[in-house]
């Protein structure tokens, strides 16, 4: 198999040999990215220098016989473009941010170059993390391998796009609403977000400060545990940063590998069916279900009825964090700055350049946030929506009470055209119904593909979601299922991606 | 600016109006670390050399709490009798100055760590005076601004500003009292007196540098007026920019008699910020805000909750100082003084280096002798503070010692003094390279005292009839002959002696 097509754990295995070199591997993505990148906008920066020296230092310590950095060393990765790295630009997708290089390195960047990993560039991303589609981003919308005219998800599109085109075998993304999950979803690939506070959060650049999380994103089960272990841990930078050691996820998927799921009790969110649901994406989630059933696991419907206020309350809380978190762009110390003409005072530089350098849509939340932390109407958006997370993590403690998993499908529908649902917000949001609820309970969930939808031929996920500190669970039932569809569907689903080659 | 006609007499404004006062005083903690970076805290330096990604708000950094600050926090809490927290939060005040590096400020809001206690503060008379304490909580300074061109450093005109980061992130503690009812005539006297205790009291805590010429103690005036006697909240006025304790009084004043003019002529006080000016002993209004501000208060994210163990807080209690006013109490009581002399002390910032005087040898007397007379001169032709002299209580006791052993004359001790302050060594080094031994030698004084008394036979024989006032004349003689090194008690010893 060539090298792009290959898993991170089969190249890591090959270079750590010296079957073949890092800078082999790093040049044949960066050649990949040549090629197909102009019809993905999947990357907003490629490092081509950096990439390289970071191989070479791998193929160094190969051939010198010295111990490798980590499992996954030599490995390329895409980054999104949220996580700040030294010696490259951090957009965020936005115009406000073009041309800044941050002076410091996120944990999760350090974390992957002591590691060995490859970081090949930036993805693309909806502005500031707001979006499901990628088409926020200032920099033109990223494109989804399976379709070119279809959405790649989003926030981070750059991410699951550039692994459906195999342009990396690894990528990071951040997960506040779905960011990581829905993009897995309707590109095929694997993304998962750990537990809040699992990763750290120093240097991701913040949307939504106590829903925001990065994680893996792969094309396969097990290549998301082997780059969670590389980034997950607790950081004393980030006071929200949890104490406590990484659960055994690369275990766990190796566990589930050998395909037996007995005595494990899966429960189905009954909340996420129905109305709204593409009949092609429940048929693939019941079939998952059927799968999961036949791999020896126990399923139970399971109700959790807050559930139903989870995306109303995530609409207040996340844009009320984000009207102050974003207030620092202000063009004082860095960044764009409009207006700086001699003729206006600094606030009305301040009031000119935040106009000029955000889109719509941040924009918008900016503002939905601002109105709902104003005096007078604190108690009932900002303090109802507060309440509502109390009771959406009472129903996960409920239900994790009962069954070691809980399973939902990842995105109601499969990937929608290009400019279908941007004039409409409420329809954009729903792309987020069922990956929310985590993110306001901070407990662990992910996506894994479950084949292609009967209606349209498009990737479907299954979500499975674990109790806080508990992601090992879902490692371990994701890899299991994995493996049964692989062999139900002949082969890995991702090779069905169609050829990129010369567009 | 306000003329003289717009002010009431300070007598007719207490005699017709209550004041209502409001204190809130903002303290930057001397911690080595800011409040949540690793950059240093110290005043001055060179523009934005304190700072990092998270004190430069830079995107995403994140801030963690500095362990000592909370400490602080908790002392400042114990020492006004406060209760503290079990669990409290930050939160985000937001809005937009170019001198907040994130646009907002971190700092408590509904959940202070320390709440509801007193301080007593000492009056001038010694009467003793219970300011209620609302709550003290934890927040950060601001960066500075500078605006170049335009009048008076102010934005409005200024040709371009420029932002100093460095105060950005340091740790402040605000301390806001309940209303202060009443005062009456004495209310400019009150906050004063309660800023200089609250000084006091951090200083004791020793977790401030309590500077107001720098800023390191900072206070706002909230003053309102209530007709006599009928108990009507007042509309209040916060008065900032009150750099000293002195001002504190004058400001205080200022707004009662500003007030009070125009509320006599039916007028209404406009609730706002107002900036006193220290040249004029006014008070002027800031700039009017058109639409009120909302901060849009809410529980900071990126931190999570403090819960001070009781334990901790226990351990706390148990590491604070004797406090200034109890401290007072006791030495007046030890040292014997009276409410005037403890007051003299007190003003001149003198009890401590007494005590440390005491501690190395000398009288309570002697010590306090030298500090507040001699000393405090100096202190004033140099335009230091008394405790920035510099000469240490041990080299003051040092001074004392050789005068009591007869090795130095009050007068040669004075010189002493200023060779040590003139950075000339310790007293005994001073003594040696300036030659300032007595003259303790008697066959050398026997000599000049003969000489003496030969050259002024009259005097001489006034002596010998028994005028032993006129001894005088001969010593002074003498004196001048050793210039002034020698013992005057033991010369006129001398002169008697060879008189009779
Ligand atoms: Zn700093």
């Amino acid at each position: 198999m060539s090298l792009i097509r290959s898993t991170a754990a089969e190249l890591a295995a090959k270079i750590h040999g010296g079957e073949v070199s890092a800078v082999e591997v790093a040049q044949a993505h960066l050649d990949r990215i040549s090629s197909v990148d102009k019809g993905i906008n999947a990357f907003l920066h490629v490092d081509t220098e950096g990439a390289l020296a970071a191989a070479k230092q791998v193929d160094d310590d190969v051939a010198a016989g010295r111990p490798v950095a980590s499992p996954l060393a030599g490995v390329p990765l895409a980054l999104k473009d949220v996580l700040v790295a030294e010696g490259m630009p951090t957009t965020c997708g936005s115009k406000i941010l073009e041309g800044w290089h941050s002076p410091y390195d996120a944990t999760v960047t350090r974390r992957l170059r002591e590691a060995g990993v490859v970081i090949l560039g930036k993805t693309n991303m909806d502005e500031f993390a707001m979006g499901s589609s990628t088409e926020n981003s200032a920099y033109g919308p990223t494109h989804n391998p399976w379709d070119l005219d279809r959405i790649p998800g989003g926030s981070g599109g750059g991410s699951s796009a550039a692994l459906a085109a195999f342009e990396a075998p690894l990528a990071i993304g951040t997960d506040t609403g779905g960011s990581i999950r829905q993009p897995g979803a309707v590109t095929g690939t694997v993304g998962v977000k750990p537990t809040y506070g699992s990763v750290s959060r120093y240097g991701l650049v913040a949307f939504s400060s106590s829903l925001d999380q990065a994680g893996p994103c792969a094309r396969t089960v097990l290549d998301a545990a082997l780059l969670h272990e590389v980034i997950a841990g607790y950081d004393d930078r980030d006071s929200t940063s949890i104490n406590a050691p990484v659960p055994p996820v690369v275990a766990a998927a190796r566990e589930g590998a050998s395909g037996d799921l007995s005595g494990v009790r899966v429960g189905v969110v009954t909340q996420f069916s129905g109305e709204g649901y593409q009949p092609g994406v429940l048929a693939s989630f019941e079939a998952a279900v059927e799968q999961l059933r036949q791999l020896g696991a126990e399923v139970v419907q399971v109700s959790c009825p807050s559930f139903d206020y989870a995306l109303p309350a995530y609409y207040l809380i996340a844009p009320s964090e984000a009207s102050s978190n974003l207030a620092r762009f202000d063009a004082m110390r860095y960044g764009l700055r409009v207006g700086d003409d001699g003729s206006h005072g600094a606030e009305e530089v301040m009031s000119l350049t935040r106009e000029a350098g955000f889109g719509a849509e941040v924009k918008r939340r900016i503002m939905i946030g601002t109105y709902a932390l104003s005096s007078g109407y604190y108690d009932a958006y900002y303090g109802s929506a507060q309440k509502v997370r109390t009771l959406i993590s009472r129903d996960f403690d409920a239900a994790f009470a009962t069954v070691d998993v809980l399973v939902s499908p990842t995105t109601p529908t499969t990937a929608f055209k290009i400019g279908e649902r941007s004039g409409d917000p409420m329809a954009m949001y729903k792309a987020d119904l069922c990956t929310i609820p985590s993110n306001l309970a901070g407990n662990a969930a992910m996506n894994v593909p479950s084949g292609l939808s009967a209606d349209d031929g498009l990737p479907v996920g299954l979500q499975i979601m674990a109790p806080p500190l508990q992601d090992h669970r879902m490692y371990r039932v994701a890899a299991a299922y994995e493996v049964a569809r692989d062999a139900a569907q002949g082969g890995p689903l991702i090779q069905r991606v169609p050829q990129l080659e010369g567009i | 600016m306000t003329s003289v006609a717009d002010l009431m007499d300070y007598d007719e404004v207490v005699e017709r109006f209550d004041p209502m006062l409001g204190l809130e005083v903002h303290v930057e903690l001397h911690t080595k670390t800011k409040m949540f970076c690793g950059c240093a805290n110290e005043f001055g330096g060179e523009p934005n050399t304190h700072v990092c990604p998270v004190c430069l708000a830079a995107p995403g950094a994140l801030p963690v709490v500095n362990g000592i600050a909370v400490e602080s926090a908790i002392k400042i809490g114990l020492a006004l009798n406060c209760e503290i927290a079990e669990w409290c939060r930050f939160a985000r005040k937001n809005y937009f100055y170019p001198d907040m590096p994130k646009n907002f400020q971190t700092s408590q809001y509904d959940e202070p760590i320390a709440f509801n206690g007193y301080l007593d503060v000492t009056l001038d008379d010694g009467e003793v005076f219970r300011v209620e304490i609302e709550r003290a909580h934890m927040e950060e300074d601001t960066g500075k601004s500078l605006h170049v061109g335009g009048t008076a450093g102010r934005i409005h005109g200024a040709e371009h500003s420029l932002l100093d980061y460095n105060r950005a992130g340091v740790p402040l503690i605000e301390i806001v009292t309940k209303m202060i009812p009443g005062t009456a005539e004495r209310a400019p006297e009150v906050a004063r007196a309660y800023v200089s205790a609250l000084r006091d009291l951090l200083k004791a805590l020793d977790v401030s540098d309590v500077r107001m010429d720098q800023g390191s103690l900072r206070c706002d005036a909230n003053v309102s007026l209530s007709p006599k006697e009928t108990g009507v909240l007042g509309t209040r006025t916060e008065t900032k920019n009150v750099n000293s304790l002195r001002s504190v009084e004058r400001a205080v004043r200022f707004e009662m008699t500003r007030q009070a003019a125009i509320l006599a002529e039916g007028g209404e006080i406009v609730q706002e910020t107002r900036h006193f000016e220290e040249a004029s002993g006014t008070t002027r209004a800031g700039r009017r805000k058109e639409t009120a501000e909302d901060y849009r208060y809410f529980p900071e994210p990126d931190l999570v909750p403090i819960a001070p163990s009781r334990e901790w807080v226990e351990e706390l209690r148990l590491t604070l100082p004797e406090m200034p006013a109890q401290r007072r109490k006791r030495v007046q009581a030890e040292w014997k003084l009276t409410d005037a002399e403890l007051r003299d002390l007190v003003n001149a910032d003198a009890v401590d280096l007494v005590a440390a005087t005491v501690e190395a040898g000398a009288t309570s007397v002697e010590a306090r002798s030298w500090w507040v007379s001699y000393l405090m001169q100096q202190a004033n032709t140099r335009g230091v503070e008394l405790g920035a002299l510099p000469i240490t209580p041990a080299q003051v006791a040092k001074v004392v010692a050789l005068v009591n052993e007869g090795a130095l004359t009050n007068k040669l001790a004075r010189e002493v003094v200023i060779g040590v302050l003139d950075g000339e060594g310790e007293p005994e080094q001073v003594v040696e390279a300036r030659g300032l031994k007595v003259v303790s030698d008697d066959s050398a004084l026997e000599k000049a005292v003969d000489e003496a008394l030969a050259a002024q036979p009259d005097v001489a024989d006034k002596i010998r009839d028994g005028k032993v006032a006129a001894a005088g004349a001969i010593v002074g003689a003498v004196m001048k002959a050793t210039k002034g090194q020698a013992d005057a008690k033991r010369v006129r010893e001398l002169v008697i002696s060879r008189c009779s």
